[in-house]
C-alpha cells in the first residue's frame, strides 16, 4: 500500500485512526459483556453478532493506524498494550452498558451516526480509507436497523420500558456532544477531502434521531448542556480503566501468546 | 401504549424458512422466539443466516401451520407409486428452468 505522505499528514491520519479504531473496539467490548448474559437467547446472539463486528471493524481501523505509523505496531498491539490516556474512543461507549434498554439507546445514537458517516466515508480521498467505510457501512445498515427497531419497540412498548428507556435516553444524551468532535486533526483530514466533514453529519443525525423519537414515542432531551468533548483527546471516565484491565489482561500476561 | 406483558413466555414461538440459492425452495432451518414479524426476522437473521450465505428468509408464525396428526397414518399417506399414471411425471421441462 501507498503510504507515502507528509509528516504532519501521517500522525494525524494515525490519530484519526485510533479514533475511529478505539470506538470499535470498546463498543465490541461493552457488547461482548452480553454473552451469555442477553434478555433472550435470541437477543444474546444478535448482539454478540454485532459485537463480532465491531471487532472486525476495529481489526481494520487499527491495523491500517499501525500501517500508516510505520513503527512495527500491529492492530493487536495497539489494542492490548496502549494505556487508558492513550485511548481515543467517545466517552458515550465506555460507559458501562447498564440494563437492555441503556445498551439499545446507546447503540442507537451511535449506530445512527456511524451509518450517515461512513456512508460519507466511503468518498475518501484515501482508498484504504474509503474501503473500509464501504465494508463497515453494510455491517451498520443492520445494527441500525436493529437498535432502531428495539428502541420503537422499548419506547411504545409498556409503561414500564416507556420510563426506563426514556430515562436510558435522557443519560445517555449529554454525551452526544461529543459524536461531533473536532479539531486541528479533523480540520487537517478534511482540506485534504479525506474525511467527512462534521457539520454535514450533525444535522442529518439530528433528523434520523428525531424522527425515531417520534416513532418510539420517546421525547428528545434538550440540547446537551454537559458537553465532556475531552475523551477524543484521551481523558476518560473512570469506567474505561476497568474496562480496559479486563480486555488486556491476558494479551498483556502472556505477551505474544497465539492458539 | 400497549397492555404490560408479564412474562417473555408470551413471545410467540416462529419457524424459520431460508433460501440458499435464487429458485432453489425455501427450506424449513429452525424455529425461534419474536414479539412480532420484523424482531422474527432479524432474530432468523442472527439465528440461522449468519454463517451461511442465505438469499432470502421467511418466518411464520407457528399457530399459523396447520399440520397432520399422527393418527392420520396411513389412510392419508398411503403412496400411491403403483399408479405412475397419476404423478404428474411426463412433461417435457422447457430448456433453462432448473430447480422444479
Amino acid at each position: 500500500m501507498d503510504m507515502k505522505m507528509s509528516e504532519e499528514t501521517r500522525r494525524t491520519l494515525f490519530e484519526y485512526l485510533l479514533r475511529l479504531g478505539d470506538d470499535q473496539l470498546v463498543m465490541a467490548q461493552r457488547l461482548s459483556e452480553w454473552c451469555g448474559m442477553g434478555p433472550i437467547l435470541e437477543e444474546d446472539l444478535a448482539l454478540t453478532n454485532i459485537a463480532l463486528d465491531c471487532t472486525g471493524q476495529a481489526e481494520m481501523m487499527l491495523g491500517l493506524a499501525g500501517e500508516v505509523e510505520g513503527q512495527g505496531r500491529s492492530g493487536d498491539d495497539l489494542a492490548f498494550l496502549r494505556d487508558e490516556d492513550e485511548f481515543r474512543n467517545l466517552q458515550l461507549l465506555e460507559m458501562p452498558r447498564g440494563h437492555f434498554g441503556d445498551t439499545i439507546v446507546r447503540q442507537f445514537l451511535y449506530d445512527a451516526f456511524a451509518w450517515i458517516y461512513f456512508g460519507k466515508l466511503r468518498e475518501s480521498g484515501f482508498q484504504p480509507l474509503a474501503d473500509i467505510a464501504a465494508k463497515v457501512l453494510k455491517e451498520v445498515t443492520y445494527h441500525l436497523r436493529h437498535s432502531r427497531e428495539w428502541l420503537i419497540r422499548l419506547g411504545d412498548g409498556t409503561e414500564q420500558s416507556h420510563y426506563k428507556v426514556q430515562k436510558s435516553l435522557d443519560t445517555q444524551w449529554v454525551y452526544t456532544g461529543e459524536l461531533f468532535f473536532t479539531d486541528e486533526v479533523d480540520a487537517h483530514l478534511l482540506a485534504l477531502k479525506w474525511v467527512p466533514d462534521m457539520a454535514e453529519v450533525q444535522p442529518l443525525w439530528d433528523d434520523l434521531v428525531t424522527q425515531t423519537l417520534l416513532e418510539a414515542t420517546l421525547r428528545r432531551p434538550v440540547e446537551p448542556v454537559f458537553l465532556p468533548m475531552e475523551a477524543r483527546l484521551g481523558r476518560h471516565s473512570e469506567y474505561l480503566g476497568h474496562m480496559l484491565a479486563n480486555m488486556q489482561i491476558l494479551a498483556r500476561s502472556h505477551p505474544g501468546a497465539s492458539w | 401504549m400497549k397492555e404490560k406483558v408479564d412474562s417473555l413466555d408470551e413471545w410467540a414461538v416462529w419457524e424459520v424458512f431460508s433460501q440458499l440459492e435464487w429458485g432453489k425452495p425455501h427450506e424449513h432451518c429452525g424455529s425461534l422466539h419474536a414479539p412480532d414479524a420484523e424482531i422474527a426476522l432479524q432474530n432468523a437473521r442472527d439465528v440461522y443466516a449468519r454463517r451461511f450465505s442465505v438469499k432470502s428468509l421467511w418466518v411464520v408464525p407457528a399457530n399459523a401451520i396447520t399440520a397432520t396428526r399422527q393418527e392420520d397414518g396411513e389412510s392419508f399417506f398411503d403412496p400411491q407409486d403403483e399408479k405412475i399414471y397419476r404423478h404428474p411425471s411426463f412433461y417435457k421441462l422447457p430448456k433453462g428452468v432448473r430447480n422444479i
